[in-house]
């Protein structure tokens, strides 16, 4: 006779770095269902940014959405921002909007191979690979003042500049990586506990990546070539020599497992020194605001009314940001929607069939960062109402309904 | 400080109550081989029950709350809590949400505030070594 056995993971666990709630239903070894909570990370960070008292205000806390990604919501809100009030960003900002972007990326894939070696017990690993990441921490602190929160962006361009004379420095770290590149490569891929780890563990199918809509690297270590920096360049992407990186540049054919998660996010290592040389060479002079004066600026932003879409490839995937200016002080709507949110259905498919001592690894292959995810949360009276699929559907139709009647 | 009472390695536990990351990430750049606060036996471990010192993150979200005050109460005496970053001291950031129940001391009593947003790792380790004097002290006073 088999008993089905409900395993909770979360909020609080020592796999997780954040809060989060998988529900497991395990047979015997094997994941049968699964089940995830989210909502413990809600900040409200939309609605407080709509209530600040101008857009700059609100900037702030878009750095504040995800201390890892932490230039890539600012960068997407400005660009929405510059998209609804047709601000023309000057071309020298854009280069250094990138290359800090990068920047962001190098050490956000770093961070995630070593909480990928410390999930499968190889703590040896992470700390090395954090202390090879200290580096990236350093040049970021370097170039814009602070290690975590960048603070570089600005609407209409960037508050710091990057002259020549700190170019030496910038390319000395990426030479460091570069030198350094092949041994890590060597510790993660052709090491024998991780592969009998990671590899056949988690497997996702090409089709099935694409019906669930994935972003980023969860989606090019499943072989599509998915990448917002190719498809829909803005900044100085344009401008790169880029593609898109997936797992068949090392391996022979593309698996779909957490090996490939790792194949991708140490070559987008690779590829992102490329761009930051790249953004180095052809670097325009000019100026780096398009607007310096901040009340102007701020006046601007008041009287623009329009609606713009900022996107950004973050290291976890394309995160989107929506605005909408109505000739008023602040913004009069503003939605996130971070690539985590479209990689968490993913976990379903990858973990049902794994071992209960898979969990840790399958959840972290997706790279979660729950503080940018947890958006929408429906408190009742101080009780949490979780709304099923019925209950969205009937919300659905009966807005629809609402839209056609009233119009509002 | 002379480490005299309290003899052992201090073990800390890190608790998420709806931070941005950017602390958390410090606190293990604080541990690993730049800051290497684990060769003074500083480490974090999995179980509340096994940790001296708990560290806590982020402003508290409405549902992080039971769970914060559920660990805390896991701890075993003595034991000291350092909240690290702005958003977990005032609200930083977060001040005006209408989802925190925070800042932390309104749900647990803290013992040292780490400030910064994110805060340094440099802060991270001192704020560890004013918790350390405080169990010093209590242990002192019992006698070790």
């Amino acid at each position: 006779m088999s008993v089905v056995y409900e395993v909770p993971v979360g909020p609080v666990h020592p796999a997780l770095k954040e809060p989060v709630a998988v529900k497991c239903y395990i047979e015997g070894e094997e994941v049968v269902d699964v089940d995830v909570i989210l909502g413990q990370n809600h900040r409200g960070i939309e609605w407080i940014g709509m209530n600040r008292d101008n857009p700059v205000q609100s900037l702030r806390m878009a750095s504040r959405v995800c201390g890892i990604c932490t230039n890539v919501h600012p960068l997407s809100l400005v660009q929405a921002v510059e998209a609804a009030a047709d601000i023309e960003v000057p071309e020298r900002a854009d280069y250094i909007r990138a290359i800090m972007l990068e920047v962001d990326r190098i050490h956000s894939h770093l961070l995630w191979a070593g909480v990928a070696a410390h999930e499968l017990g190889f703590d040896t690993l992470l700390h090395y690979t954090w202390k090879f990441r200290e580096e990236v921490m350093d040049l970021a602190e370097y170039i814009s003042g602070n290690r975590v929160t960048f603070e570089m962006e600005m609407y209409g361009g960037v508050r710091r500049d990057i002259p020549p004379e700190k170019y030496p420095k910038i390319i000395k770290a990426m030479n460091y990586y570069e030198a350094k590149f092949e041994k890590l490569v060597e510790m993660f891929l052709n090491d024998k506990t991780i592969a009998l780890r990671t590899v056949g563990v988690g497997v996702l199918s090409r089709e099935e990546a694409l019906k669930l809509c994935l972003v980023g690297p969860t989606t090019r270590a499943r072989g599509v070539k998915k990448d917002v920096r190719v498809d829909l360049p803005t900044m100085a992407y344009a401008d790169l020599d880029i593609e898109p990186v997936t797992p068949d540049i090392y391996r022979d054919e593309v698996v779909g497992d957490v090996y490939d998660n790792i194949v991708v996010r140490l070559f987008e290592v690779k590829q992102s020194i490329d761009i930051i040389r790249q953004c180095l060479d052809q670097m325009p002079n000019g100026p780096i605001l398009a607007e310096e004066k901040l009340p102007k600026l701020l006046n601007m932003l008041k009287k623009a009314s329009g609606e713009g879409f900022g996107l950004t490839e973050a290291p976890r995937g394309e995160v989107v940001h929506y605005v909408k200016l109505k000739e008023m002080e602040t913004f009069y709507a503003w939605k996130i929607r971070a690539s985590t949110y479209n990689n968490i259905p993913a976990w379903e498919p990858m973990l049902i069939g794994a071992q209960i001592a898979d969990i840790p690894i399958i959840v972290a292959s997706i790279d979660p960062c729950l503080s940018c995810t947890n958006r929408a949360v429906v408190l009742d009276g101080g009780k949490e109402k979780v709304l099923s699929h019925e209950d969205l559907h009937r919300l659905s139709v009966q807005k629809t309904r609402r839209l056609i009647r009233y119009g509002k | 400080m002379g480490i005299n009472a309290f003899k052992r390695a201090l073990w800390a536990f890190h608790v998420n109550t709806g931070s941005c990351n950017g602390c958390d990430i410090e606190i293990i750049a604080a541990l690993t081989p730049r800051y290497d606060a684990e060769r003074f036996g500083i480490k974090l471990v999995g179980s509340p029950r096994h940790a001296d010192v708990l560290l806590v993150t982020g402003p508290v979200t409405r549902q992080m709350a039971p769970a914060l005050k559920r660990i805390y109460e896991q701890m075993a005496d003595p034991k000291a809590v350092i909240v690290v970053g702005n958003c977990g001291i005032s609200g930083g950031v977060f001040h005006e949400s209408y989802n925190l129940v925070g800042p932390v001391d309104n749900i647990i009593p803290v013992d040292v505030y780490v400030p910064g947003c994110a805060a340094r790792p440099e802060a991270i380790i001192y704020g560890v070594v004013k918790a350390w004097e405080k169990l010093e002290k209590v242990y002192g006073a019992e006698g070790g």
